[in-house]
């Protein structure tokens, strides 16, 4: 019995009214580690024991209030300001509104963070090798007994002295308790070739069920009921249709909301006669020029209009905007180009409106006149 | 009669028990094989549970086409159950954290019950507002999360805030239920015999070792927790009925909603756990700890909410009349003389009329009798949460959409399944965990207390 480490020593009493004087008097002498066991929290123990009041209070004003304020300032950096939407006329920032939210945030906050500074910080739990663990004492005082223990760790510890004091305060079965030896020497075994691989076994079969089903059963019979529905999709097959094209073009003559005909049709020398660029030569108009001359026509034509493809000879180079031909045009004929197509270029009508094409024919011209700048530009 | 000494306190347990008899007559359904009844009742709801599950499995497979709903009746028996199953965990919830700020110390033995029947009510709760989104599985975008849609939730419909009130609820819930029971896993720890058993409640009680340093906080951490609670059982009905209040549907549009919404959900809950209690009082021999007294008390609670509901009845219809809006008025004259007269008047009657008859203490400390009337009391409550839902619905703004809601079968069956999966879990919990707390218990045992101690 020697070679083990002596934690304290524990005596038993009958009733809470002994328990409280054992207490009283422990506190008397000076003893400062020492601690009371009993089945249920005993009234004015704490006062017997000189303890100061719980400051777990504290701990609950803190993380309830982080929590009231963590919500506040997610609800409104979302619906204020990364994506503010306009509900039944209330302001991005509903204050009311946002009351209920705040409040729920701040009761969970706190429960879960003071409940968990109680057993992590205050108990120092989960904490199952504890030397009183297992012991006589405990399987008495966790049902009808009320214990006292003195530490050995106290600075007033002595064998003898502790063992007369608990005699004197009239305790029963008075009893030492070591640290178990085993459970001193245990090693942690976090790092256990065994429980790294049940980790890692873990991790294996979480992933897989997580792919499975996200990837896999969110795709199958009745989930996808609201994605394959019994309708034609774009650029879908058809049974129906003799030329098996699910999209049908529309018929002859149709004419698209806003969409003016184009009266010269196959007439590029009437168009550039008689067409004239509506738009006038300013900043704003240019800039829209640009935008759609970057997205539709630079694939081909290039940035600045060379001809300098940037399709790696999968297309056709078209011949320069800068040519003298292109550059003594009129207006109307590269409007007419862009509305009709020429040669292997198709129609850019669907994709540009009118205003677009005229913008993009002011973006050419600014185009070409800065590859071929006259001396009086230089000022 | 005998003359009460108002100057004692009443003993709560009856016939002071030594304590290591209350260890082991509260462990003892845990350490004994269960009878062939309760296999007989445990098949009886999972029936019900396998009914539900057919129900719910027809109802994702086809979709929500196969349920009562209509098109001005968009929110039928799924929100009926879902008010009433989340008013039925309101009591445990009462009993628990406000029952204990105003100390009443009867309260100690059926808290752990109580608690326990919150929170499989919550999750029975839980399902309905799920499965009436129509696609359940995929619920989670309900929650904020930056989602690969880029878009967010609206923090301004109470039906997300419903979200926050019903989660945070059963998570705070469920961690007041835990905290209490870490005592008794550590009592039951060192009784345990088996090596499997010992080692479970060994983790479970995370090592508890009923210091008084421990139980010094263990206190204040109670108290700070029922204090969180009480606001928060509160909010949660409230937040429920401002699914309805805030919307502008006549009979909805109304202040009143949130302290008559709380009141039902106390009203019913406490039927409830009184019918439960009945059972288990009787099957386990807890009659002297779960005592008629603690009985009548709950009676009397009953009768008082349910006189709460009954005002609320009448200031409805008195401030459809005193507001002088039209659209109101009809309203509550069609609850009470329209197409659902049927369904108003069973309302009344079981909730308003019945309950009165615990006027009488002959009644109160009846045990049949005040079960028949607990059992109205919860009839008459799903009717209240059915009425309110369905005749608002059905006669709107606009008489060219009006129609009559029926539930179908498969309604029906869903209903089903929820009894059978809150009583599961019940029948479950008396036989995997102490039902009544064993600490608590202990502390109001007479002579347990030091006697200089009160103050």
């Amino acid at each position: 019995m020697k070679d083990k480490i002596l934690y304290g020593y524990t005596g038993i009493f009958n009733t809470p009214d002994a328990i409280i004087s054992a207490a009283n008097e422990a506190s008397a002498k000076g003893y400062r580690k020492f601690d009371v066991n009993t089945p249920y929290p005993v009234h004015g123990m704490n006062k017997a024991m000189k303890l100061p009041p719980s400051k777990l209070g504290y701990a609950a004003l803190v993380f309830g209030l982080s929590g009231t304020l963590s919500a506040l300032l997610l609800m409104y950096w979302i619906s204020a300001i990364d994506y503010p939407i306009v509900i039944g006329g209330k302001p991005f920032f509903a204050l009311p509104a946002f009351v209920p939210i705040m409040f729920e945030v701040t009761v969970l906050a706190a429960s879960i963070a003071t409940v968990l500074t109680l057993i992590i910080v205050y108990f120092k739990f989960p904490n199952i090798s504890h030397p009183l663990h297992d012991t006589d004492y405990m399987k008495q005082v966790s049902s009808d007994k009320y214990g006292i223990c003195i530490q050995a760790d106290d600075k007033l510890f002595s064998e003898t002295e502790v063992i007369d004091f608990l005699k004197s305060v009239r305790a029963e079965q008075i009893t030492p308790i070591y640290f178990d030896n085993e459970e001193v020497n245990n090693k942690t075994t976090v790092f256990d070739k065994k429980f790294i691989g049940l980790l890692v076994a873990i991790a294996i079969v979480v992933s897989i069920v997580t792919y499975s089903l996200l990837n896999k059963a969110m795709y199958t019979i009745p989930f996808n009921w609201m994605m394959e529905q019994a309708k034609v999709s774009p650029q879908q097959k058809s049974t129906f249709y003799s030329d098996g094209f699910g999209m049908r073009n529309p018929v002859d003559g149709t004419v698209v909301r806003g969409q003016m005909p184009y009266q010269f049709k196959g007439n590029p020398e009437m168009a550039g006669q008689m067409l004239v660029n509506p738009l006038a030569m300013n900043i704003e108009n240019l800039n829209l020029g640009k935008k759609k001359f970057d997205i539709y026509c630079s694939p081909c034509h290039g940035y600045f209009g060379n001809g300098d493809s940037r399709l790696r000879g999968q297309f056709p180079n078209p011949p320069s905007l800068h040519s003298e031909k292109v550059r003594t045009w009129k207006d109307g004929n590269i409007y007419h180009v862009i509305s009709e197509g020429q040669n292997i270029m198709p129609s850019y009508a669907s994709q540009l409106t009118r205003e677009e094409r005229w913008a993009v024919v002011l973006y050419v011209r600014a185009l070409q006149r800065a590859q071929n700048a006259k001396e009086s530009d230089l000022q | 009669m005998e003359v009460l000494d108002y100057t004692k306190e009443l003993s709560i347990i009856e016939g002071k028990p030594a304590l290591r008899e209350i260890d082991e007559i509260i462990s003892k359904p845990l350490n004994t094989k269960p009878e062939k009844k309760f296999y007989l009742a445990l098949l009886f709801t999972l029936s019900l549970v396998g009914i539900g599950a057919i129900s719910l499995g027809l109802s994702i497979y086809y979709g929500t086409g196969l349920w009562g709903n209509n098109n001005p009746v968009g929110w039928g028996l799924p929100i009926v159950n879902f008010v009433f199953w989340v008013g039925i965990g309101h009591a445990g919830t009462l009993i628990s954290a406000i029952l204990f700020l105003l100390r009443q110390r009867w309260r100690n033995g059926i808290a752990r019950f109580a608690e326990g029947m919150t929170i499989f009510a919550v999750m029975t709760a839980g399902i309905f507002p799920l499965i009436h989104v129509g696609r359940p599985w995929l619920a989670g975008y309900l929650f904020p999360y930056p989602n690969q849609h880029s878009i967010w939730v609206n923090f301004t419909s109470p039906l997300l805030w419903d979200v926050f009130a019903v989660s945070t609820y059963f998570t705070v819930s469920f961690i007041f239920w835990y905290v209490g029971l870490i005592p008794d896993f550590a009592t039951l720890r060192d009784r345990a015999t088996g090596k499997i058993k010992k080692l479970i409640y060994s983790i479970t009680s995370l090592g508890w070792r009923h210091s008084n340093r421990h139980w010094q906080h263990y206190e204040m951490v109670y108290l700070i927790l029922a204090g969180f609670a009480t606001p928060l059982v509160l909010s949660v009905h409230t937040i429920v009925s401002f699914d309805f209040a805030v919307s502008i549907m006549p009979g909805w549009h109304t202040t009143i909603f949130p302290p008559y919404f709380v009141a039902g959900a106390v009203f019913s809950g406490f039927a409830m756990v009184q019918n439960v209690l009945i059972f288990i009082r009787k099957i386990f021999n807890y009659e002297h700890i779960i005592t008629l007294d603690t009985l009548e008390k709950m009676n009397k609670i009953i009768l008082f909410t349910g006189m709460l509901v009954g005002y609320a009845y009448s200031m409805e219809f008195f401030m459809a009349w005193y507001s002088g809006v039209q659209a109101e008025q009809f309203a509550f004259i069609n609850r009470a003389f329209g197409p659902y007269a049927w369904a108003y008047w069973i309302m009344v009657s079981c909730n308003v009329l019945f309950p009165q008859l615990f006027w009488f203490k002959k009644i109160r400390r009846t045990i049949p009798a005040m079960f028949v009337i607990a059992v109205l009391v919860n009839v008459g409550m799903w009717f209240e949460r059915f009425v309110i839902t369905v005749t608002s619905l059905s006669r709107d703004y606009l008489p060219s959409s009006w129609a009559y809601y029926k539930p179908t079968l498969i309604d029906g069956g869903i209903l089903l399944g929820s009894f059978g999966f809150f009583f599961t879990f019940i029948l479950l919990f008396t036989k995997t965990l102490p039902v009544v707390s064993i600490a608590e218990v202990k502390a109001v045992i007479d002579g347990s207390q030091p006697s200089h101690g009160e103050h």
